[in-house]
């Protein structure tokens, strides 16, 4: 995702200058998401050329004023109303690592699930421990918008891990039905190897 | 990774005795054919102040290894014990003794007594230790509002809902000067936002001074122990050790 609509939406409370804007936008979502003052100034650009803000004169420090036009607030309520866009997934590096380990020979693919899990487990630990209390996250709007902003990362985590968890249960029924194969003893161990080497996965051929 | 509290004139507090340490511990249920191996070989130490979660599908030995970390089932093999005390060597009639003074257990069957009001039910532990009645429904009446529950303590189990009997059976297992509270999947009938109150609780009441295991399918509440170990069939498979200093966290996030 873009950061171009939050900005945006941060704008139509107020018209704001490049670095109140960044301050604002960190301020509502925690620093969760850091963003650097560069980050802010091209999307400021970007949004001032497709008519969604305008750009005061600079003020006697330099400052330019942004503000919101029309089509910007237009655009803001569609952005909160509508799903978000899922055409093109987020690139997943460890879905990408995991289907390739899992046909490679390089490397014990429940190793990498084992891995992964306590390393995934230790993070959703480490992200718990900021957590506000509730007392203190229904104080203001900033604290608010920090703990809900945590807590997606939460679920995120707790995602990953029970999708993990359901990979090696792939992995071990899978192992286990090899061995109920070779126990019958109509494959050897070899050729058991061989139909699974990395270019005929099992399954891919069938489908 | 557990710290020692040593005082300022050196002397090494008792907090040094391990509250709970398993040393290679195996149970095996049933004999020959149909002998089931549980454990294979568990060792697990928990010093005050800390709090374990376990994880691991069903079937994988979590359930057993909470019940002999509280002296309801022996081990085949393998040393345990709490607070310095060797449970393996005691009279069944010694570890529940001993159960009731220093562990509270939050079994995964609830185990509600059903003839008993909610407060009767978390009383229960104290009164059976001795305790005086009224004494101890007070405080099986902060117990039950620490858990949500005020106002609830003349109902009976069956007047209220599964998240409710749930409840209850927490605030019974938490109530009392525990040293160690064991808890089986105690937040499955709960909603998302009941369960983190829950845990935020245990997690409270390790940080005054306690020790505790959680058993949880869900990673979510796992998170709030210092330390998650994953079991499977009968094996501590992973350990994600314990947590790093607090600064070092905001650091990485901002
Ligand atoms: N009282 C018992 N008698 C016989 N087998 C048991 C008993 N309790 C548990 N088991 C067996 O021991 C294994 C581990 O069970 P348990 O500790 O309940 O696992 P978990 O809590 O992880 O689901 C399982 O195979 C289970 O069937
Ligand atoms: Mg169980």
């Amino acid at each position: 995702m873009s950061i171009r609509m939050a900005l945006l939406a941060i704008l139509c409370d107020s018209p704001k200058h490049g670095y109140e804007l960044r301050a604002e936008f960190e301020a509502r979502t925690g620093s969760v998401w850091p963003l650097n003052v560069g980050q802010v100034y091209s999307t400021l650009q970007r949004l001032e050329r497709d008519g969604l803000v305008t750009a005061d004169e600079p003020t006697a420090d330099g400052h330019v004023i942004h503000s919101v036009t029309q089509v910007g607030r237009l655009a803001v309520t569609e952005w909160f109303t509508e799903p978000i866009d899922r055409t093109s997934p987020p690139r997943d590096e460890l879905a990408m690592k995991l289907s390739l380990a899992a046909v490679s020979d390089m490397v014990d693919v429940r190793e990498v699930v084992q891995r992964q899990r306590a390393a995934s487990m230790r993070a959703l630990r480490d992200i718990t421990r900021l957590k506000p209390s509730d007392d203190e996250s229904f104080a203001d709007a900033e604290a608010m918008g920090w703990s809900l902003a945590l807590e997606s990362l939460v679920f995120q985590a707790e995602a990953e891990i029970r999708w993990l968890d359901h990979v090696e249960s792939r992995l071990v029924a899978q192992a286990t039905r090899r061995r109920a194969t070779r126990a019958e003893g109509s494959v050897s161990v070899s050729e058991d190897a061989r139909r699974r080497s990395p270019r005929s996965p099992s399954g891919r051929v069938s489908r | 990774m557990s710290v020692q509290a040593v005082t300022g004139s050196g002397l090494v507090q008792d907090s040094s005795v391990a509250v709970l340490e398993l040393r290679d511990v195996s149970k095996v249920y049933g004999e020959s054919t149909l002998a089931v191996q549980a454990l294979r070989g568990v060792s697990l130490t928990l010093q005050q102040g800390e709090f374990v979660a376990v994880m691991g599908p069903s079937g994988s030995g979590k359930s057993t290894l909470l019940q002999i970390a509280g002296g309801m089932e022996q081990p085949s093999a393998g040393a345990v014990s709490v607070a310095g005390h060797d449970l393996v060597g005691q009279t069944p009639a010694e570890r529940a003794a001993a159960r009731l003074s220093t562990v509270g257990f939050v079994f995964q069957s609830l185990n509600l007594v059903s003839s008993l009001t909610a407060a009767e039910n978390v009383a229960l532990p104290l009164e059976l230790n001795g305790m005086a009645s009224r004494p101890a429904r007070a405080a099986a009446a902060s117990a039950l509002a620490e858990v949500g529950l005020e106002g609830c303590g003349d109902k009976f189990p069956d007047e209220l809902s599964g998240g409710q009997q749930q409840r209850i059976a927490i605030a019974r297992g938490l109530i009392g000067e525990r040293s160690l509270i064991l808890a089986d999947e105690p937040t499955g009938a709960l909603d998302s936002v009941t369960g983190e109150a829950i845990l935020r609780l245990l997690r409270a009441k390790v940080d005054a001074g306690c020790a505790a295991i959680l058993v949880t399918h869900e990673a979510r509440h796992a998170a709030w122990a210092d330390r998650t170990v994953f079991l499977r069939d009968g094996l501590i498979v992973d350990d994600t050790g314990g947590p790093q200093d607090p600064r070092d966290l905001l650091g990485s996030l901002r």
